[in-house]
């Protein structure tokens, strides 16, 4: 046949190159995957707190490669040293990779030094989600907070982080907030190199 | 006689994940030990080195005899060290790229935990022909 190309066949995956990153995924096959993800946990566990660590587990391994595949392809192969840098790494290049649009805001907490906040009205792996009243506070952007823990505990600024739900005057659903809190070491260095 | 170079990868947690002895000349038993020691009494310096920029690669961050200690820190700090006697700094950049590349399909691997060895034969293979072509 004219014009058939023939398809180099890779027989290790270490010889294919790195995918350039335009591959796109139904938003269906994500939601039921995740929601498979969700229930499967809820069999092996007791109680929500379990559920959310599980959750926040499975998003670390996530963060944990993401960090590394995005530095070398998008960002020109350098590092973040910076607090504020690795901040807005996550604000807007992880989430537009990851969600496909930059986070809705990203605000410095008032109380506390070391607090952090990503702010979105609704995170994407809720969207097709409802949770009984019986289960609380229990949110499933666990997972969105796994990743961005994730992401910097690889890259040298090990935090706290977790899922809220902000309820917003005028808006029926409320709001979702990843709450990010460094610990003591990076606080003592940033003051150190700053 | 050809180019002594100890090759070692070290994750985040300071443990090695890989280990390679890439010279070309004879291999002698006592320097394999002594390379490694080189290589880890290196991590200090390149703990503090690598805070202060933002390049992924840091050249020559030390010295022992005639054997020079080059560092490359990936995003996530995994360090690829390479111990070598050579002068050769571009082609040792490109060394570390092509590996830099390697190691992320290898952390790609979901089944894959991080920190662990990497006991893939094929990327054993893959690094000993880039340091023939590079090094």
């Amino acid at each position: 046949m004219i014009g058939v190309g023939k398809i180099k066949q890779y027989s290790n995956v270490l010889d294919k190159p790195l995918s350039k990153g335009k591959q796109e995924v139904s938003l269906s096959a994500f939601a039921f995957l995740f929601s498979e993800l969700v229930q499967y946990n809820q069999t092996q566990v007791d109680n929500i707190a379990e559920l959310e660590r599980r959750l926040e587990d499975a998003g670390y391994a996530v963060g944990a490669r993401v960090l590394e595949l995005l530095c070398h392809r998008d960002k020109g192969n350098r590092r973040e040293t910076r607090l504020l840098g690795i901040l807005s790494f996550v604000h807007s290049t992880v989430w537009k990779v990851l969600f496909g649009k930059v986070a809705d805001s990203l605000e410095k907490g008032t109380e506390h030094e070391d607090e952090y906040m990503i702010s979105e009205k609704e995170l994407l792996v809720n969207r097709f989600i409802s949770t009984p009243k019986d289960m609380g506070t229990f949110n499933c952007g666990a997972f969105v907070a796994g990743i961005v823990r994730g992401v910097l505990d690889s890259a040298g600024f090990p935090a706290v982080v977790t899922a809220h739900f902000v309820p917003m005057e005028g808006h029926q659903r409320p709001r979702t907030t990843i709450l990010i809190k460094f610990a003591e070491e990076v606080l003592r260095r940033e003051a150190r190199v700053g | 006689m050809g180019s002594t170079a100890c090759f070692i990868i070290v994750s985040r947690n300071d443990i090695p994940i890989y280990e390679a002895e890439l010279g070309s000349a004879l291999k002698k038993e006592e320097s394999a030990h002594q390379h490694q020691f080189i290589l880890h009494a290196a991590l200090d310096v390149v703990q503090d080195l690598a805070w202060t920029t933002s390049a992924l690669f840091l050249k020559a961050v030390d010295r022992f005899n005639d054997l020079v200690v080059s560092v490359y820190v990936t995003a996530g700090h995994t360090r690829l060290m390479l111990l070598h006697d050579s002068r050769n700094d571009d082609g040792i950049r490109s060394f570390f790229q092509e590996v830099h590349e390697l190691y992320i399909k290898i952390l790609l691997n979901p089944l894959y935990l991080p920190g662990s060895r990497i006991t893939s034969s094929h990327f054993n293979t893959k690094v000993r022909a880039l340091a023939r072509k590079y090094l």
